[in-house]
């Protein structure tokens, strides 16, 4: 089944160039993109996650609110009890960050040196070790 | 229109099992029993059934933005609303941009409101292989609307027939062309025209010629002008669906009709396609190729092999 994944713009960043080419890039790897505009806030990434189902959040942060936007999806996941939603995220993020954000459950950051190929694979890569389409699948094929 | 924390959390559960719930059809982990199974506890409604709106028209016509429209005047009634919105998978890569939601963030923090994207995937009619239960699901979960909206249509993608109680079909002015391709079908398939984007210039020329065309056709259509993304011309289309959702204007005959005779045709599809790949077909293939017969004398003997396949009971 193709990977779906939610492309989110969170907060002030005026411009989703970036989200956009990353979008075309993961649908011609064969993945089915959801992508929900501009500014938005972490309920409403957490909301469309939840209705569509999506295997991974991508959240594309320039301004420089990752440190808050991050644990607040993290917070919001856990409250409406979605533990099998893979984050990742990319955009300007320090360094010294991305440590503190994994430990908050973040899966993968890519920084902006990263090619669309490394995003695909990064994806694959997190969605075949965290995802849950094959913990679902056997647990649908168990009842 | 606000709601109680508890009434929060019963929706908030409601999405959750709903959303999974399509997922298990979508990808084949479940049938619908199953899936349906998966919501245990569903929203109250009043009514026996949802109402079931379809919403189809070519692309760019503003599909989206009407269904943004028509969730918020529906939310206005104080009724909940599911939307299912499906977007074209690429035949090349299987991928999809799934962009329909875009116009409808506004509703992303109302808990009455659940909006699913779908790939169309390897369907060609203008839905995904599983809209149909995904529309049964979001039933089952109580919700009091269900909106679909399908792919842009060309002439040929008809599915929502089977599918809607009631379908809106878009237009746009000066398409000219755009009012001939939806000759064909959609005038057959249409309950109400909306001529959308109608602050520009050719509009009542569209609306004029779409009468002219309901006029020819066994059915009142009635044929509205909207600027969905002004929110202008709502009202009327409200009444129009309002009317046709007490009776006024009944598919349901229409879709089950449409339904069944997909569902055979497609069987007959399947039989047929087996019988064509079968060993008698192929050395009757390998005949035609190495010109030992011609191409009607290897119909004629193909044809009744392959009618009888469709017949044969099992």
């Amino acid at each position: 089944m193709p990977t779906k994944v939610l492309v989110a713009k969170p907060g002030l960043d005026g411009h989703d160039r970036g989200a956009k080419i990353v979008a075309r890039a993961l649908r011609d790897a064969g993945m089915e993109v959801v992508y929900t505009g501009l500014h938005q806030t972490p309920e409403m990434i957490v909301n469309a996650a939840i209705q569509e189902d999506v295997d991974v959040i991508g959240i594309s942060i320039l301004s420089g609110a990752h440190m808050t936007i991050f644990p607040k999806v993290m917070k919001l996941l856990a409250e409406r009890d979605v533990d099998d939603i893979v984050v990742v995220g990319g955009g300007v993020i320090q360094e010294g960050d991305v440590p503190k954000l994994k430990a908050a459950g973040v899966r993968a950051i890519f920084d902006a040196e990263a090619t669309t190929q490394d995003l695909i694979d990064g994806i694959e890569r997190v969605v075949s070790e965290f995802g849950r389409t094959a913990r679902r699948a056997k647990a649908a094929s168990a009842t | 229109m606000t709601v109680s924390s508890a009434t929060r959390a019963t929706h908030s559960r409601v999405h959750r099992d709903l959303a999974r719930a399509i997922s298990s059809v979508e990808n084949g982990y479940a049938a619908l029993p199953a899936a349906l199974a998966q919501i245990d506890e569903p929203l109250e409604r009043a009514a026996t059934s949802a109402y079931v709106v379809g919403v189809t028209g070519p692309p760019g016509a503003g599909k989206s933005t009407l269904v943004d429209r028509l969730i918020e005047s529906f939310r206005a009634n104080g009724e909940t609303v599911a939307v299912i919105a499906v977007d074209p998978s690429s035949p090349f890569t299987g991928g999809a941009v799934l962009g329909d939601r875009v116009r409808m963030q506004r509703h992303a923090g109302d808990a009455g409101v659940f909006i699913r994207s779908m790939a169309s995937r390897e369907s060609g009619g203008g839905l995904a292989p599983s809209t149909h239960q995904a529309i049964a699901l979001a039933e089952r979960a109580g919700f009091d609307v269900v909106i679909v909206e399908t792919v842009g249509v060309g002439q040929i993608e008809l599915e929502i027939v089977g599918v809607a109680d009631v379908v809106v079909v878009l237009t746009v002015p000066a398409l000219g062309d755009g009012v001939q391709s939806i000759k064909a079908g959609l005038t057959e398939i249409a309950d109400i025209f909306i001529v959308n984007m109608a602050d520009r210039p050719g509009a009542n020329r569209t609306a004029t010629e779409l009468l002219q065309m309901v006029r020819e056709s066994r059915r009142p259509i009635p044929v509205l002008q909207t600027t969905a993304s002004e929110g202008a011309g709502l009202p009327a289309v409200m009444d129009a669906l309002a009317a046709a959702r007490a009776g006024g204007i009944s598919n349901a005959v229409r879709a089950l009709r449409f339904d069944v005779l997909r569902e055979v045709r497609d069987a007959a599809a399947r039989r047929a396609l087996a019988a064509l790949d079968g060993e008698t077909a192929r050395s009757l293939f390998a005949q035609l190729e190495a010109r030992t017969i011609t191409r009607a004398e290897a119909r004629e003997r193909l044809l009744p092999l392959v009618s009888n396949e469709v017949i044969r009971a099992d």
